[in-house]
């Protein structure tokens, strides 16, 4: 039978070992991986402002990004290029808030640079690679004979 | 209860309770929203309220993993906490910042990082709290009787608090930010956490079940060692999709279709303890709670998180209501049902009055987990519409969200019975009253209990 000692080993052993192997594993990621994926070199000024205000603003308090955020409202990763600029940009100054079929996005006093910031970063968002995220609906559209 | 000190807790244990009931309350804002009555929107917006419902959250586990702490390590080590005024410092600058963030989150001070929003300079403050708890701890530990429990409790603490450092460095570009926001959320849950969560169980199974503590601190090792095995390279299955490398893919998804085996260890060990245990102890409601920690958080972490955690099935689900759907059930199951478990087995040693197996208890315990796990059922059908509609389909998000607002109807309705059997819970908390220095006779009278 295991004894207690062996299982401490057991404990202490496994937990390094694994500790060891992920750091350098997340070592790679941050250096090369995700600056790859993610365009790094590209994030300029705007695209940091557009961050910045998205964390101030909480837009994932309601929004998805990447997958990650609450369920309330749409995802925004590839959003750029599913609406365009013209259509962000009236959500965005919406004068009584953005309204979508009964569902109310807040109010917002955004200036014209705040707004070019957030267009970029959803822009400089809609290039990053993703390993497929988000997939293309498997199902064809409905046809019209129903 | 031994020592006097140990009575801390109970401050800790209040707090969490009112915390808990205020988390409730902004659940059903949500799920009014969700519904299509998001009435409340110009006062306090989704966002507010969801940033609210999960730091609440948070805050009153922290709250009740502190109080256990307090209670327990006096008891391991066999003397007095190492200074109570501190402690009580402590617990009021903990209270503090924990209301105050609240309150900031209703006025736009706030990070919208998901689960990290308290504001950077709170966070400090939290820090410096963290640090004073972990040296009121240490100081105890050190001094006294040292056990294979207490540590690994303690070990779960320290980590916890480190791990909370990276998630305050501010990050340009936002897939980085996630990185390491997923070394606070991923590893306090499925990993530190459970190292807590390990201690406590391991210290409640002792004193319930009246098993040798060898033996018992011997399968908490295992315990432990299955989850970090899975657990440290598991967090990869936040990191598919995210902006990470692909090998992630496959690292991830290994390893964390191997967590649920440390949930099931878990589960195992405390019906196996439970088994061979002498079943006298008069405290009926602690050990339902202690036993339904053990299953329901391998059903709620172990197989919902299995349900989800591979990656083609995560690449459909990923960021839906499926993903609520296992947050819930896993969180009630091994966060919220542990706390409530050392609250029923302690409150009765601290105050000396013995609520151990009575009407209101034990419906407590019913409505309450069957409450959960119909939310359960209805953030899954909500969530698996959700995914087949929108993902599969092909539909736009709000087409799908009218679609699926029937669930959360059905949400609400269980919803209202889960808060039923909470209610029913703090009422029972409250009928303990306070606790006081002449409950310190009453371990004693159960250590006679003891067979082994
Ligand atoms: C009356 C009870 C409750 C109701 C009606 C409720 C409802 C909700 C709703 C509607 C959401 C937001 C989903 C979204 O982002 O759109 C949510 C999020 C969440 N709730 Fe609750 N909740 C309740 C109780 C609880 C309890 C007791 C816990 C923990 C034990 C909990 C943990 C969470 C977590 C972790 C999230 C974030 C989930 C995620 O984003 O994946 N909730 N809740
Ligand atoms: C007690 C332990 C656990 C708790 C409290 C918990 C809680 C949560 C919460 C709240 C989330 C949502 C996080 C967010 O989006 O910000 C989440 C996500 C996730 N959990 Fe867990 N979890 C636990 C254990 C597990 C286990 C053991 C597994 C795997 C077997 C797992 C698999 C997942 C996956 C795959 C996601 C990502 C969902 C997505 O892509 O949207 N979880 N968990
Ligand atoms: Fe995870």
């Amino acid at each position: 039978m295991l004894s207690k000692k062996q299982a401490k080993i057991f404990f202490l052993g496994g937990t390094i070992l694994f500790m060891l192997i992920f750091i350098g594993m997340s070592v790679h990621s941050l250096m090369v991986g995700i600056p790859e994926n993610t365009n790094d070199s590209e994030i300029d000024d705007q695209v940091k402002l557009g961050k910045l205000i998205w964390e101030e603003q909480n837009c994932m308090g309601c929004h998805t990004i990447m997958g990650e955020g609450a369920y309330y409202a749409p995802e925004l990763t590839r959003v750029y290029s599913r609406r365009g600029e013209t259509y962000i940009h009236a959500v965005l100054t919406a004068p009584e808030g953005w309204g979508f079929r009964g569902r109310r996005m807040v109010k917002y006093d955004f200036t014209e640079e705040e707004v070019a910031g957030l267009i970029a970063f959803l822009k400089w968002m809609d290039k990053t690679e993703l390993n497929g995220f988000p997939a293309a609906p498997s199902l064809p559209p409905p046809s019209p004979a129903h | 209860m031994k020592y006097k000190s140990q009575k801390i807790a109970y401050q800790f244990f209040l707090l969490a309770m009112l915390l808990f009931v205020l988390q409730i309350i902004y659940g059903f804002i949500m799920g009014f929203a969700h519904m299509g009555y998001d009435v409340l929107h110009d006062f306090i917006p989704f966002n507010t309220a969801v940033t609210t419902h999960k730091n609440l959250l948070v805050v009153w586990i922290l709250a009740g993993f502190m109080g256990s702490a307090y209670y327990i390590i006096p008891d391991e080590s066999g003397q007095e906490l190492w200074s109570v005024p501190l402690a009580k410092l402590q617990f009021w600058s903990f209270a503090i910042v924990g209301v105050v963030a609240v309150a900031g989150f209703h006025v736009g001070w706030w990070e919208g990082r998901k689960f990290l929003e308290i504001p950077r300079p709170l966070d400090y403050l939290v820090a410096g709290n963290v640090i004073l708890f972990l040296v009121i701890i240490l100081m105890t530990l050190l001094k006294g009787k040292q056990t294979t429990t207490s540590w690994v409790l303690t070990m779960g603490l320290v980590f916890a608090a480190l791990l909370y450092l990276p998630g305050m460095i501010y990050f340009d570009n936002i897939a980085v930010d996630s990185f390491f926001r997923w070394w606070v959320v991923h590893l306090w849950v499925e990993g530190v956490w459970e190292l807590i969560m390990g201690g406590i169980l391991a210290y409640l199974l002792i004193k319930l079940t009246g098993v040798d503590r060898e033996v018992i601190e011997k399968w908490l090792y295992v315990v432990v060692g299955l989850t970090f095995i899975s657990g440290i390279l598991g967090t990869g299955h936040h990191y598919y999709y995210t902006g990470g490398p692909s090998y992630w893919l496959m690292i991830g998804g290994i390893f964390s279709a191997l967590e649920p085996l440390a949930f099931l260890a878990m589960t195992i060990f405390a019906i196996q303890m439970y088994r061979k245990g002498n079943k006298k102890h008069p405290n009926k409601l602690a050990l339902y709670w202690t036993l339904s920690t053990a299953i329901v958080s391998f059903l709620g972490a172990g197989l919902l998180g299995l349900a989800h955690t591979l990656p083609g099935v995560n690449l459909y689900t990923h960021g839906t209501l499926v993903t609520a759907m296992h947050g819930h059930l896993a969180f009630w199951g091994a966060y919220a049902s542990l706390i409530l478990a050392i609250i029923s087995y302690s409150m009765p040693l601290m105050t000396g009055r013995n609520i151990f197996d009575n009407r209101i208890g034990h419906l407590a315990f019913w409505c309450s987990n069957i409450g959960m796990i119909a939310m359960t059922a209805a953030f899954a059908a909500a969530g698996v519409a959700q995914v087949y509609l929108e993902r599969i389909a092909g539909y736009d998000f709000m087409t799908t969200a009218i679609e699926i607002q029937p669930h959360f109807f059905v949400l609400i309705v269980a919803a209202t019975l889960f808060t039923t059997g909470i209610v029913l819970f703090i009422i029972n908390f409250f009928k303990f009253g306070k606790p006081t220095d002449e409950a310190l006779q009453t371990e004693e009278a159960f250590e006679a209990l003891k067979t082994v």
